[in-house]
């Protein structure tokens, strides 16, 4: 499984890579998204400085689903869900590749992010530790879920309307704990964040399980 | 000697919609069949059925051995399918598609490498991404991914569209090679000409209902005929059959 995980998630950077979608695209937009929340809330600056963590994550999660959609239309085109269910690639291969792959993608876009909360909030980093479990886990559970919702919508012709309504609610949990975390090792106190990360490596568990288990059936249906 | 295909009384549904109403057939290994048909008779259909790709509903439907729909994965692993869609990745090259696809059907390097050769994509053409590649190149390269996972079905659809006069000689010198090899081929075409060439018998559709002959049970296989085009001697170092 972990042969063909490798392969799918290389395909699916290596096509990345050479659209430069994320690069182009989606860093942009994120980046646009942060800078209009500090004109928006500037005039309060304590009010920007206190709602960093959630505006970082909500940012995250706006550009994840754009991430997402792509990697969902990778495999819409031309033939190539028959190809995949020709293929002798596991099911659940191709789901922890793609999920490799926008993890990889989200987290390269988490880093600028951190960069431009620092610039533009006055954002102090502290509890580095914490800030990057947060991330790593958080950016697993968004991955993993997007990818199977990806799937679960994929094939319909409202699909691209349909990702952001059903994913969103889905993540509340994960915006909630990875805020709360973020939140907890800014204010200096990280072993209050360490509970958040828990829930957040279990959304990521239950999703990948759930994922790995559901996708050849999702390939079949869709 | 079981047939490598085994339909009768096959149904199978598109929606609602009966594409395939009662589809006898039998193909032995070594033919080449070809499925005529107007527009809409059920072509694609039957060889998305014989793909495992489409389960049939009612009848009995036996591939390569497998039982369709329970044994559908089993069937997928030992055909290729080279229908209207490429799968292709634009952004990729020539050669990153047909590794890819190669490496996800378990081909080696060496398998991968020699049907970029057969399909002359091994030259300059081969670090090209597929989105500047001319519609019969993106042919070529869908080719060379059915190539490298070595099938013992080919099934093609319209598979000389879109290709110019020596890639459609190059194609039918590859399906010759790979029957004379052990692989069998069941192909749909409108270009008539060339596919009666191909083929050793031809079985007609209309209606997702078979109206041409049926092969008499134990018929032996035909030789293959000669071959329409040079083919790389390196094919020959490729069975197809295991």
């Amino acid at each position: 499984m972990w042969r063909d995980a490798a392969l799918v998630a290389g395909r699916d950077l290596r096509v990345e890579a050479r659209s430069r979608v994320t690069l182009q695209q989606v860093g942009p937009f994120a980046l646009l998204v942060l800078i209009l929340f500090a004109f928006a809330l500037d005039p309060a600056r304590q009010t920007l400085e206190r709602a960093t963590p959630g505006l970082y994550w909500v940012t995250v999660l706006f550009s994840a689903l754009l991430a997402l959609a792509r990697s969902a239309a990778l495999d819409e085109a031309d033939g190539v869900r028959d190809a995949l269910r020709l293929s002798a690639l596991e099911p659940a291969g191709v789901f922890a590749g793609k999920a490799l792959a926008v993890a990889a993608e989200l987290l390269a876009l988490e880093v600028v992010l951190g960069i431009g909360v620092i610039i533009l909030y006055g954002a102090e980093p502290a509890g580095i530790g914490l800030l990057v479990v947060t991330c790593v886990s958080a950016t697993a559970a968004i991955a993993t879920t997007g990818t199977l919702y990806g799937a679960l919508v994929s094939g319909l012709r409202v699909r691209e309307t349909l990702l952001p309504l059903l994913l969103l609610p889905v993540l509340a949990p994960v915006l909630l704990g990875a805020t709360r975390a973020f939140e907890a090792a800014l204010g200096g106190a990280p072993a209050e964040g360490w509970p958040w990360c828990g829930l957040l490596a279990a959304f990521a568990v239950l999703y990948s399980v759930a994922g790995a288990a559901a996708y050849g059936t999702l390939l079949e249906g869709s | 000697m079981e047939p490598v295909v085994h339909l009768r009384g096959t149904v199978a549904l598109l929606g609602r919609f009966p594409a395939l109403a009662g589809i006898d057939l039998d193909v032995l290994r070594g033919e080449i069949v070809l499925l005529r048909g107007p527009n809409g008779a059920g072509k694609t259909t039957l060889l998305r059925v014989l793909a495992g790709l489409v389960p049939p509903v009612r009848g009995e439907a036996r591939v390569l051995g497998h039982n369709l729909p329970a044994e559908a994965r089993a069937v997928r692993r030992r055909v290729g399918l080279l229908g209207h869609a490429t799968a292709l990745f634009e952004e990729l090259t020539a050669a990153g598609n047909v590794g890819f696809w190669g490496r996800a059907c378990r081909a080696s390097q060496d398998d991968i490498e020699a049907a970029l050769g057969l399909v002359g994509l091994d030259g300059r053409l081969r670090d090209v991404p597929v989105a500047r590649l001319s519609a019969g190149q993106r042919r070529r390269s869908a080719l060379a991914c059915l190539l490298a996972r070595r099938p013992e079905l080919w099934l093609l659809d319209e598979p000389h569209a879109g290709l110019d006069n020596d890639a459609r000689d190059l194609l039918d010198g590859l399906v010759h090679q790979a029957v004379a090899q052990g692989a069998t081929v069941v192909l749909s075409s409108h270009e008539l000409d060339r596919a009666q060439a191909l083929a050793h018998r031809e079985v007609g559709l209309a209606g997702g209902i078979t109206t041409g002959p049926a092969p008499a049970a134990g018929a032996e296989s035909p030789e293959a005929k000669t071959l329409g085009a040079d083919v790389p001697e390196s094919m020959a170092e490729v069975p197809y059959v295991a």
